[in-house]
């Protein structure tokens, strides 16, 4: 390719563009005074009953064709997941490391996934994973890489995703979730199962990512 | 500047030109069929978004405040937007990143290849991005052998198609499932497959799996770069994405500078106001959120290039600086009367839609691309829908106010009742009452219009889409049913069809 720049010269050229259109110096104004005043008339935090956040995220799991099951202890986790596997005639699933022992029922294979490949996860019927936080008003899960919830591809390759939210991780709204996040680790917000809307704008459950999404709702 | 030119499939004619094929107004002896065909996909498609879009948006009841802060995060950041990428390009880098900074489509290739060289990739999978439209990267990865995989369900349809995308977020939605059906079939040799929806999501399915699990390098576009963190966000609904950012050794994302947000947290406005205006949906399944390469989980290289192209000289435009406030929802697209009739292709430019109108003119620093700022009625449903309050109308003001401003140098005199009705016009929005302006200008206007390469031939129609839905003073009779038999009798189209969506 001809008229070829350096990459210095690239950066030093945007740089100096962007400081000459804004009409100042590249010395930089100063960003945080006028940001930390921009106006955010929205709804940070929503004074909103747990039972209300529960119903209307069991709604929005409905719709976006995801199955819940509400568990009405820790205790009861293990019989709950042995019931959606016996429903789904499945031997097993994979679970992410840090999940407690007490939470896998006995007469099923539970191989950790951690240590497999895309290509073994690939073959694994399912994956299970705890969250970070829930939200209730889009009906989302949130993952961060870590104890309990898996790396990014293991919520992914896997057909079937089981997933264990407590109702304490359960929040309203979107601007609730941030708080409880940490903004370095790789995070992921799943909202049913994967879909696409490209073909006559129908909703089309499962293309690349799991096909189906289970939530076990626990009480704690 | 202006971008080079290149065997780019876009920008070939202007707006009126094009348009008049997608309307098939002088039916073209080879294709009547498919236009209208594609005209009918595209009604039925950005009228399904709509309806999504307006219920959920309704059910919000802090809507405007959240447009609001949208729009003040993301004016605040293009005023200090060296600052925010300088804090991007140091977070990203302390976590392991590599940043480039391309000045334009040229340098971007470029950029490309020198970090796929070390990998000698044969083919290359790729998420839906509009910067890499933007610098025709396929075409430039194809020429040094190395076949880029599109694996949205929608720029997969293109790729096999050897068509172009006519909607930034629906790329496809000019296709029926039939025409995908005809091409997934023979694509992937697979003649027993259906025009079933579910069959076609499943064949794309098993048609990409292994390609997610064995190709090495990866190409990306991005929604959001956090410069408090140094994270991208990448928004999508398959998968598609998910498997793009994870699997492969190597990861290069492609992004326009003025994409940048100041902080993690601002996502919370973004990820309310995006997913409804884009899909109408209250959240689109999946968000992606990373910085740099985080130990054992996703690529071990990743690279972001900043991409100016052309977005800097439009910084020094007060007026027309918050048209790269976009964060690219399409719903302008959706509510537009005009892109309603003509589908995205006429607009012959990588963003189509009102968007596409005010962007891609200034992107080619307004040597290019002049039609665009015409291809709008100025009703302002754009601006309504808006999740980041960009007036497109007022900016569609003032570059034909430049385009006229340009040609009165070089054809003078022959615009000059379109420049009386400019100035005029320009004149009133000042003034308030934007939509009355709207109005008289319309009504000012129609004589250039005429004269401007036929125009008025497909002005009447989004001209009345408005009037139906706002009580206005009375503008020209004829209804859009009545001049559409009128000029189209030769295909009648049924009253559902026919008629914008919003009466
Ligand atoms: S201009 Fe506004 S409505 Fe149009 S794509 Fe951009 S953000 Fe969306």
């Amino acid at each position: 390719m001809n008229n070829q720049i350096q990459p210095g010269d690239s950066r030093q050229r945007i740089l100096a563009r962007i400081a000459a259109s804004l009409g100042r110096d590249p010395a930089i104004a100063a960003a945080s005074a006028a940001y930390a005043v921009l106006p955010r008339h929205y709804r940070a935090t929503a004074a909103t009953p747990p039972a209300q956040s529960i119903s209307r995220f069991l709604d929005r799991l409905h719709e976006y064709n995801a199955a819940c099951v509400r568990v009405a202890s820790e205790a009861g986790i293990a019989a709950a997941i042995a019931a959606v596997l016996a429903a789904r005639s499945q031997s097993g699933l994979a679970v992410v490391s840090g999940i407690p022992p007490a939470w896998l029922p006995p007469g099923f294979n539970f191989p950790l996934a951690n240590p497999l490949t895309a290509e073994e996860l690939d073959r694994q019927p399912g994956i299970l994973t705890a969250c970070a936080v829930a939200i209730a008003e889009t009906g989302s899960l949130v993952l961060q890489s870590g104890p309990r919830q898996g790396l990014r591809l293991h919520t992914l390759v896997p057909d079937h995703h089981l997933c264990i939210v407590f109702e304490s991780q359960l929040v309203a709204t979107v601007p609730e979730a941030f708080p409880r996040l940490d903004p370095n680790l790789p995070t992921t917000f799943i909202s049913g199962p994967s879909a696409t809307a490209d073909i006559e704008m129908t909703r089309i459950k499962g293309v690349h990512g799991p096909r189906s999404l289970h939530v076990l709702l626990v009480a704690d | 500047m202006k971008p080079e030119a290149n065997s780019s499939p876009w920008n070939r004619r202007d707006f009126p030109e094009a348009a008049r094929e997608a309307l098939a107004a002088e039916p073209l002896p080879t294709a009547p069929f498919e236009h209208s065909q594609t005209r009918r996909n595209v009604r039925h498609a950005t009228d399904i978004i709509q309806a999504k879009r307006n219920a959920v948006v309704a059910e919000l009841p802090e809507w405007q405040a959240l447009r609001s802060a949208g729009a003040a995060i993301r004016a605040h950041t293009l005023e200090h937007l060296d600052h925010y990428l300088l804090e991007f390009e140091a977070n990203c880098v302390r976590r392991g990143g590599h940043v480039h900074w391309a000045a334009d489509a040229a340098d971007a290739r470029r950029l490309v290849l020198e970090i796929l060289a070390p990998h000698a990739p044969r083919e290359v999978i790729k998420i839906k991005t509009m910067t890499s439209e933007e610098i025709g990267l396929n075409a430039c990865l194809e020429e040094h052998g190395i076949h880029p995989v599109e694996t949205d369900l929608a720029e997969l349809i293109i790729q096999l198609g050897h068509d172009r995308p006519s909607h930034f977020v629906v790329p496809a939605l000019h296709k029926s499932r039939g025409q995908i059906r005809d091409l997934f079939a023979s694509a992937m040799h697979r003649p027993e497959l259906t025009d079933s929806p579910e069959e076609l999501a499943a064949a794309a399915r098993s048609y990409l799996r292994q390609k997610f699990l064995t190709t090495p390098v990866a190409i990306s576009g991005a929604n959001f770069l956090l410069a408090d963190t140094g994270g991208v966000c990448i928004v999508e609904s398959e998968g598609n994405g998910r498997m793009c950012l994870t699997l492969p050794d190597v990861l290069v994302t492609v992004v326009g500078i003025e994409k940048v947000l100041p902080c993690f947290q601002d996502l919370e406005v973004f990820l309310q106001t995006l997913p409804r205006s884009a899909t109408g949906e209250r959240m689109n399944p999946y968000n992606s959120i990373w910085s740099g390469t985080p130990a054992g989980d996703g690529p071990r290289e990743f690279h972001v290039i900043l991409l100016d192209n052309g977005r800097s000289p439009i910084l020094a435009d007060a007026e027309s600086r918050q048209t790269l406030r976009c964060i690219r929802c399409a719903a302008c697209l959706n509510a537009c009367p005009v892109y309603h009739q003509t589908g995205g292709h006429a607009y012959e430019s990588v963003y189509a839609g009102p968007i596409g109108a005010i962007l891609t003119p200034q992107l080619h620093a307004m040597h290019d691309a002049q039609s665009l700022p015409y291809a709008s009625s100025l009703c302002g449903a754009c601006y309504e829908v808006c999740p980041v309050e960009i007036n497109i109308p007022e900016v569609l003001i003032h570059l034909r106010s430049q385009v006229v401003q340009q040609q009165q140098s070089t054809l003078t005199g022959s615009l000059g009742l379109w420049n009386i009705a400019m100035k005029s016009a320009a004149f009133l929005m000042q003034d308030g009452g934007r939509l009355g302006a709207a109005v008289r200008l319309a009504q000012t206007a129609q004589a250039p219009l005429v004269s401007r390469n036929g125009f008025i031939e497909w002005m009447p129609g989004p001209l009345s889409g408005w009037t139906k839905t706002r009580d206005l003073p009375a503008l020209p009779a004829e209804s859009f049913r009545a001049w559409w038999r009128r000029t189209r009798s030769a295909q009648p189209a049924t009253p559902a069809a026919s008629e914008p969506h919003h009466e």
